[in-house]
């Protein structure tokens, strides 16, 4: 199975969340300045949300500059977006930002650190969707 | 004149150019980006969908809306204020102090609805009933005892985030309610805008939260855990106890508490806290859902083939030095 990349801010909610997946996952560094960690093969990103009500500034910063990197970009094969539904229309918007500007699918969207129903579809599905990806030659 | 030594403390202006914690700042610029005032939202053309409502459907309306302008006046006067000693950075003051204006604004808005809809001796009457109503008053006191000065710091803010993220929900339900049977478009369109702010209230507050409970030994950090879900017991049962005074009448009260539950999740959840309740008794109606946010009325799930759509359109051209969201 290839791999999990995902940001959390200081509230940990997406920290909580990939945590629970048990799943190996490399969280990206929480501040501008430090160094994007080493991604060499093929990735699902899970992202938060924090648009404000214009939807503006979805996407944080950290991971506007991890997918800046032609060659880190071109191994990102999926998005799951968080948020929270009670910010309407922008709920997990930055998922479907980062989509629609690196032509891959959003695979799933959850509220905060996620439910019990959400891990397991999102363990269950990234199973099946990394089982897809490799039957594709390259 | 000279100037004179006192022991009197100066508190050092605020610098936003040297931050301790980059959230203040973040959340600063969401609050007053998102900055709104009822007028902006036409509420009279509300007055015929109002008008068709049963009289007691009215009512009901009327009374939700005084317990909900009750939690913004807590909040308002002493929730947010009761918070500042506590704060750790200048700029968290003036976060809290913008949290506090805006809960004036929310309880304000309630008056708009009032004026622009209902009678006023309906309304006098409902503000007489949210004084005397049991469980109104019980959950005020409730939250109201952690807002003391001399409650522990944690848990004025563990009640701050019940009250942002759990109990308006008794009370935002029924707009939403409304809202997907086409009634009072426009007066749910202005409670999507509190909620909107109460979402970032009990996230910021959640976040300082977390962050000073990093600090304490494991004994505390049980403690105001234990704490915390006591609490959150205690304020349910009165809610389950408010809603069904409220909704019993339209048979509302299983899915009111299908939404009590999701909501008491998700306010532990930003406490950094898993949830409480099971997900089978936090399924809300999907209309519910759907009203609160209209993009999200299906659980998008690619791996499964449901939801909308592998909508990914073609790929942007990226520039890479201005990929500006």
């Amino acid at each position: 199975m290839a791999g999990l990349v995902y940001f959390s801010s200081g509230s940990g909610n997406t920290h909580r969340f990939a945590t629970r997946l048990g799943l190996a996952a490399t969280r990206l560094p929480l501040r501008h300045g430090e160094p994007l960690p080493q991604i060499l093969a093929p990735f699902v990103l899970i992202c938060p949300t924090y648009a404000d009500g214009q939807g503006r500034g979805a996407v944080p910063k950290q991971v506007i500059r991890l997918l800046n990197q032609p060659p880190l970009r071109a191994l990102l094969r999926g998005v799951i977006g968080a948020g929270n539904r009670n910010f309407g229309e922008t709920f997990a918007l930055a998922g479907d930002v980062i989509a629609r500007k690196c032509n891959v699918p959003v695979l799933y969207r959850f509220e905060l650190a996620g439910t019990e129903t959400d891990i397991a579809r999102v363990r269950a599905g990234l199973q099946k969707f990394w089982g897809t990806e490799c039957s594709i030659p390259a | 004149m000279r100037d004179l030594p006192t022991a009197r403390a100066v508190p050092r202006a605020i610098n936003w150019n040297r931050l301790q914690d980059d959230k203040d700042l973040e959340i600063w610029n969401r609050l007053t980006v998102n900055f709104w005032l009822p007028e902006k939202v036409p509420l009279s053309n509300d007055i015929q969908s109002w008008s068709q409502l049963k009289p007691e459907e009215q009512q009901l309306t009327i009374r939700v809306f005084t317990g909900l302008t009750l939690l913004d006046t807590i909040q308002n006067t002493v929730g947010a204020p009761a918070l500042m000693p506590d704060a750790q950075t200048p700029h968290e003051e003036a976060v809290l102090t913008n949290i506090a204006f805006m809960e004036a604004v929310h309880a304000r808005s309630y008056s708009s609805v009032f004026s622009t809809l209902c009678q006023t001796a309906e309304v006098d009457e409902a503000f007489r009933w949210s004084e005397e109503n049991e469980h109104l008053q019980a959950k005020s006191r409730l939250i109201l005892d952690e807002y003391d000065a001399a409650s522990h710091p944690l848990k004025k803010k563990i009640a701050s985030v019940f009250l942002e993220s759990f109990l308006f929900y008794s009370g935002f339900y029924l707009p939403m309610h409304w809202s997907s049977r086409a009634r009072l478009t426009n007066t749910a369109d202005l409670i999507r805008l509190i909620i909107r702010d109460e979402a970032v209230h009990g996230y910021y507050i959640g976040y300082k939260y977390q962050r000073a409970l990093e600090r304490l030994d494991g004994a505390q950090q049980q403690e105001l855990k234990d704490f915390a879900f006591s609490l959150l017991f205690d304020l349910y049962d009165i809610e389950g106890r408010y809603t069904e005074s409220l909704y019993d009448g339209l048979g509302l009260t299983e899915d009111v508490k299908h939404f009590l539950h999701y909501n008491a999740n998700k306010a532990l959840q930003n406490l950094g806290y898993e949830g409480l309740f099971p997900d089978e008794v936090c399924a809300v109606n999907p209309a519910i859902m759907s009203a609160l946010s209209p993009n999200a009325d299906e659980n998008h799930d690619f791996f499964s083939g449901s939801g909308s759509s592998y909508v990914i359109g073609k790929a942007v051209a990226t520039e890479d030095e201005d990929w500006d969201f």
